[in-house]
């Protein structure tokens, strides 16, 4: 049972990371709009000059 | 655009030296659009960024302050093929947004406890406390302590603060249960952890967090997209109104920022934005919108007009009027406020629920806690048991039954075409009695068409629509549109009375009756409309007469036939006895009344109230106003003058009348919903109770108990989406033919479940 001395906070520590993460894009605007976002990832605005 | 436009009201300054406007922008529903806006804005010079908000419908635009005029702006904008609308943010809005991001915050918390705390109760479910000397055990269940008890002081919050807020004032609502099971769990847990017991509550305490909040954080969200959509609405349909500055120089000014003893000029065929007495000019005004009457009358200097107006032939200069001092408007106010009074606080189902539920629990906790200590338990264990009960009955489920259809249902209303304006307003409409509907602009449609197209030769009516073509008066531009007429005939405006002109050696007049010499062959037609206004075309040879008015919307027949069936029916109108029974009529609706006031609307409908018939009211006129705000429950449509879209509990869009009837059957399903919903859960946990009762709860049994029960009422919810309309399109947005505006309404702007 010794592994849970170092599993356990690993465990919380990495929960900890996305709960950061979460509130880190949360306070950055990143779920105002949610639906410009999916566009956005298929925009190839910021490919060089090329007739889109 | 020759007049300047002020904007100046419009303009925030992020940064020193920075300028910045935010704008409703028409028709965005795509990446493509995006780009298009964004990299179109940027391109112009000064302009620092552009970023679309693709879900609000809105562009922030930045730009070096001084390097370019803000109309410049709307000007781009509205080359690049999106006609825009600057939006002053409300504080209201922030707030509401605030309100999102906490619950969003909270909820990310509660996840992330319960899912770490489910982690470490698991593998002690699965054999990990069977260690003999408890030591894992002990161990587990002060990690969970460690990681529930801040989570849940945090995220509980919302439940916290609104269940303290209705104990201070006396009353009870589904926080209170909530909020003390959620306390009591942890409670209980701590104090078994402490002893060395077996059983931990720690994750039910958290998923309940969790679930609930959940739903309260898309219930939020809904309320947000409402209320980002009424201001968009707002701001596309803002008036504007032209504003007399020092040197008589008109500028377009938006009327927030008119003030009382301004001077403001109303050309011909455009709507008076403000309310003020006429200073100079003659003219003819259709205050439909503010009486109902559909007769245009007549106004001349030191007459009152109202926002809302139509100006129907001469310029007028208007004073806006100073905060007191009309007649109508003072009495429509006075009204209101005593109508917002007298609206009792509404109890909400939910509510109702927890005061029916709480005190049953509570009883049953403390019957089981007297009959354990009565059986020869000690007091401790008799505790123990007790809290288990209040736990296990604690309303999970109950409190997302109602929040989930409402949910649902107001994103299929919205699809429909119906904009929910407060929560309640689904319970309110479900409880409906009979349907009061006001005439003018609300069973007809507020646009002029012409009536007696059919009698008329199609060459009469394409030279008519050719001739109007070059008149700005409202019924021309009727004529115009029914001959979709495309090359106009130039001719001489007479204002107030019609347009000359000589074609092909001939000479042809488009005007009022009394311009074209035609009194005689107006008569039958006056007769046959009695609700509709003449305007004649007089040739050398002949005079054709048109008879233009609001026509009845395109499914009012249908719609009020399918009300009819459930409810009662009446209609209450400001207009003359012919018109309103000639549209009663024809739809089938015995009981009117005609010539009514305000003060006579508000009074029919605090009988029918005293009669107990809940009445709905549907209307659009200023002269509504009080009546809606009076009624059980009351709906308008998006054309309604401001101040009855601000009292009525739901808007609806376009020019079809179905959405009443869509809303009507959707709130009544989705209050049958509620209803189960609420049964359904109680039924579950009433299941789990005699276990509690007799000390067998496990925390396992707990966790299913509470995770089931969510699950099952959110399904069921799911079941509001599909109700029985009227017609089998209705899924089309009722906007789609109305306006053009429909983009900014938007599709998928709602979350689907």
């Amino acid at each position: 049972m010794s592994v849970l001395v170092y599993l356990v906070p690993l465990a919380l520590a990495l929960g900890g990371l996305g709960l950061a993460a979460f509130l880190w894009a949360l306070r950055n605007g990143q779920f105002d709009d949610l639906e410009g976002a999916a566009w956005r990832a298929i925009s190839d605005d910021d490919l060089p000059e090329k007739g889109r | 655009m020759t007049d300047a436009l002020d904007l100046s009201l419009y303009v925030r300054r992020p940064l020193d030296g920075v300028a910045a406007m935010d704008l409703v922008v028409d028709g965005v529903h795509c990446g493509a659009c995006i780009a298009a806006i964004e990299s179109g804005l940027r391109k112009q010079a000064g302009v620092r960024g552009a970023r679309v908000n693709l879900a609000s419908k809105r562009v922030t635009v930045e730009w070096n302050e001084g390097a370019l005029e803000p109309p410049a702006i709307l000007e781009r904008l509205e080359a690049l093929g999106y006609p825009a609308y600057p939006f002053a943010a409300e504080t209201a809005d922030s707030v509401e947004k605030a309100a999102e991001q906490h619950l969003l915050r909270c909820l990310g918390v509660a996840a992330f406890a319960a899912m770490n705390v489910m982690l470490l109760s698991v593998s002690l479910w699965a054999g990990a406390d069977s260690d003999p000397n408890s030591a894992t055990r002990d161990l587990f269940h002060w990690l969970s302590a460690l990681i529930a008890l801040p989570c849940a002081a945090y995220a509980g919050m919302p439940f916290f603060t609104s269940a303290a807020r209705a104990l201070r004032s006396g009353s009870l609502n589904m926080d209170v249960p909530i909020s003390l099971g959620v306390v009591l769990a942890l409670a209980l847990s701590v104090f078994q952890t402490i002893a060395h017991e077996r059983a931990a509550y720690f994750d039910s305490a958290l998923m309940l967090l969790a679930f609930l909040l959940a739903g309260r954080t898309l219930d939020q969200h809904m309320r947000r997209r409402a209320r980002d959509f009424a201001a968009n609405l707002t701001a596309i349909r803002a008036d504007r109104a032209l504003k007399l500055v020092d040197g008589g120089e008109a500028r377009e000014t938006p009327i927030a920022s008119i003030h009382p003893g301004d001077l403001v000029l109303v050309r011909a065929g455009e709507r008076v934005a403000v309310d003020g007495t006429v200073e100079d000019g003659r003219s003819e005004v259709d205050q439909s919108l503010v009486t109902g009457e559909t007769l245009p009358i007549a106004v001349r200097e030191g007459a009152q007009v109202y926002a809302g107006a139509l100006n129907l032939t001469g310029a007028l200069r208007v004073r806006v009027a100073k905060e007191a001092g009309d007649a109508l408007l003072d009495e429509v106010n006075a009204l209101l406020a005593r109508a917002a009074e007298q609206r009792s606080s509404y109890v909400r189902l939910a509510d109702q629920a927890a005061r029916l539920y709480a005190p049953v629990v509570h009883v049953a906790a403390a019957a089981t806690f007297l009959s354990w200590l009565w059986l020869g338990a000690g007091w401790q264990q008799s505790l123990i048991v007790a809290i288990t009960v209040l736990i296990i009955t604690c309303p999970c489920a109950l409190g997302l039954a109602v929040p989930a259809v409402q949910v649902v249902a107001a994103g299929a209303l919205f699809r429909r075409g119906l904009i929910l304006n407060s929560g309640e307003a689904l319970e309110r409409l479900a409880e409906a009695g009979t349907v009061v509907f006001d005439k003018t602009g609300t069973l007809t449609d507020p646009r002029l068409a012409l009536s007696n197209g059919a009698d008329i030769a199609p060459e009469d009516l394409a030279l008519a629509g050719s001739l109007a073509l070059s008149s700005k008066h409202p019924l021309a531009k009727a004529v115009a549109e029914a001959a979709r007429a495309t090359d106009p005939i130039s001719g001489h405006e007479f204002p107030g009375q019609g347009v000359s002109a000589l074609h092909d050696g001939r000479r042809l007049k488009l005007g009022s009756v009394a311009f074209c010499k035609a009194e005689a062959e107006a008569a039958p037609i006056a007769a046959a409309f009695p609700d509709a206004s003449l305007i004649v075309l007089r040739t050398p040879e002949r005079a054709v007469v048109f008879a233009v008015r609001q026509g009845l919307r395109s499914d009012a027949r249908e719609t009020v036939a399918a009300i009819a069936r459930r409810h009662e029916v009446e209609i209450l109108s400001g207009d003359r006895e012919g018109a309103v029974a000639l549209i009663a009529g024809e739809l089938g609706v015995a009981h009117f009344e005609f010539g009514v006031k305000p003060k006579d609307k508000i009074e029919r409908v605090k009988a029918l109230k005293a009669a107990g018939k809940r009445p709905l009211m549907v209307g659009d006129g200023l002269n509504d106003a009080p009546a809606l705000a009076a009624a059980h429950v009351s709906i308008s449509p998006i054309s309604a003058a401001h101040i009855a879209r601000a009292q009525a509990d739901a808007l609806f869009l376009g020019e079809r009348l179905a959405p009443v009837n869509d809303a009507l059957s959707l709130a009544a399903k989705a209050r049958r919903l509620m209803v189960e919903n609420l049964w359904l859960s109680l039924v579950y946990n009433l299941l789990a109770v005699p276990l509690a009762v007799t000390g067998r709860v496990t925390p396992l049994i707990a966790a299913l108990a509470m995770s089931g029960s969510s699950i099952l009422v959110t399904l069921n919810a799911l079941r509001a989406r599909q109700a029985h309309t009227l017609f089998s399109h209705s899924e089309e947005t009722a906007g789609d033919r109305a306006s053009g505006r429909t983009p900014v309404l938007g599709d998928g702007l709602w979350p689907a479940g």
